[in-house]
């Protein structure tokens, strides 16, 4: 089972809080991430690639953007 | 298609070319370090709709229209309008209040606070640190899972409601021009003197608004993010957007003859050190209890964010309280009820900092 973090409907920071306090946490080497803004897809990619991780894959699904994040 | 305004040079240019304009409004007629100012020309609204009698703070200013109808065109072009709301909207209007409180205590948003800076106003500097200091006690309540809850999406409608207002309001303004040595014209005020009666011609003003409106869409710009991402993340992005915005104001006003450095007689603004950072912390723990400036807020709202159009609708009622009950400071100081409400503010946004938590 993958980790998610759902962001969807918060508004930033927290998208990014969320993410990043995920990265602390997880074993895993990749993760999902649920936002609903432009404006949270940059700033969660933007924070999660300054932790050394990367952004692999964005896909727009219906009112949402699905980030895969993979261990750099 | 690739979005070149979320670059670092993107953000950067962005800024920039902010900076310079707000020197070049300055210099085409409106106040003194006052370029663009957005919780001051709000207030100059809310004046010129008659909601306060402030003489001398009474014009539609249509850079403010701007801001919100040129972020919708950017919105609707690159398909990111989403109407959408319903995150603790009195809330968010209680935090436009005291915000609007705040920086009128100071005598400046964020953004008037970085063309002070550009300008020589060294009391401008008490007032950014005040403005880092509340971000900071925000950063801290979002750390401890501080959260105003999710929003949901609405129909289309509920997002065009903001910029169809304040596109009514410009087609007021048309409707009832300026007229010379008149203080109202139709339904709409308009200052004889004081800063109110200082701007630069409509259509330059209009024109720009667009443009920023426009731009700032794309970019994210915002000046409570940047201090926020630099606290919380040790994140530049934002702030050298803001940096780029003092420096080319400051080159700007320099060759215009604009920059005049002291504290003393500075346009707009008052000398009292405590309170002009007292001020800046409401409105900056306001702002990062919202999550965004006012700019933003007025971006947003373009963007069909109805709860961003609860905080700027708070901001009205805010400018309007703040010169009917005599919260508002002067250049010659602090109004009478200045230092009271400062103190509320404080404790409001403090216990809604504490108990607006996500339910376990």
């Amino acid at each position: 089972m993958e980790t998610t973090v759902d962001a969807r409907g918060l508004s930033c920071p927290q998208p990014v809080l969320m993410t990043l306090d995920e990265l602390k946490k997880t074993t895993a080497a990749e993760i999902v991430v649920l936002v609903d803004t432009e404006a949270s897809k940059e700033n969660v990619s933007r924070a999660v690639e300054s932790q050394g991780w990367k952004v692999l894959n964005i896909t727009e699904e219906e009112d949402s953007y699905r980030l895969e994040i993979h261990r750099g | 298609m690739k979005n070149v305004f979320v670059t670092r040079w993107g953000i950067i240019g962005v800024g920039g070319f902010i900076g310079v304009i707000a020197a070049l409004l300055q210099y085409w007629g409106n106040p003194g370090n006052m370029g663009i100012c957005v919780a001051c020309f709000v207030r100059d609204i809310t004046g010129a709709l008659g909601l306060h009698r402030a003489g001398v703070v009474q014009y539609l200013r249509p850079e403010i229209i701007g801001f919100v109808i040129g972020s919708l065109a950017a919105a609707l072009i690159f398909k990111e309008f989403r109407p959408r709301g319903g995150s603790a909207p009195i809330v968010r209007f209680v935090l436009g209040v005291f915000a609007m409180i705040g920086a009128l205590v100071f005598l400046g948003c964020p953004w008037r606070a970085m063309l002070r800076l550009a300008g020589g106003d060294g009391n401008a500097i008490l007032g950014i640190i005040g403005l880092i200091a509340g971000i900071w006690i925000g950063t801290r309540f979002l750390k401890n899972g501080y959260t105003l809850g999710r929003t949901h999406k609405f129909s289309s409608a509920a997002g065009w409601i903001l910029p169809v207002i304040f596109a009514g309001f410009f087609l007021l303004m048309l409707l009832s021009p300026q007229s010379e040595g008149m203080a109202k014209s139709g339904v709409l005020l308009y200052s004889l003197k004081g800063p109110g009666a200082m701007h630069a011609p409509v259509i330059v003003s209009i024109v720009v608004g667009l443009i920023i409106g426009f731009i700032a869409q794309r970019s994210r710009f915002c000046t409570m993010g940047a201090f926020r991402d630099l606290i919380l993340f040790k994140q530049i992005h934002l702030f050298s957007g803001v940096i780029a915005l003092v420096i080319t104001a400051f080159i700007t006003n320099f060759f215009l003859g604009q920059f005049h450095p002291g504290f003393e007689g500075q346009p707009v603004a008052h000398t009292l050190h405590f309170w002009n950072a007292l001020g800046m912390v409401l409105a900056g723990l306001a702002f990062a209890l919202a999550g965004g400036c006012p700019g933003r807020q007025l971006f947003l709202s373009g963007e069909g964010d109805a709860d961003a159009a609860i905080f700027v609708i708070g901001m009205v009622a805010g400018a309007a309280f703040s010169h009917n009950f005599g919260l508002a400071s002067s250049p010659n100081g602090l109004g009478p009820h200045g230092i009271a409400v400062v103190v509320i503010g404080l404790a409001v946004c403090m216990v809604i900092g504490f108990t607006m938590k996500q339910r376990q």
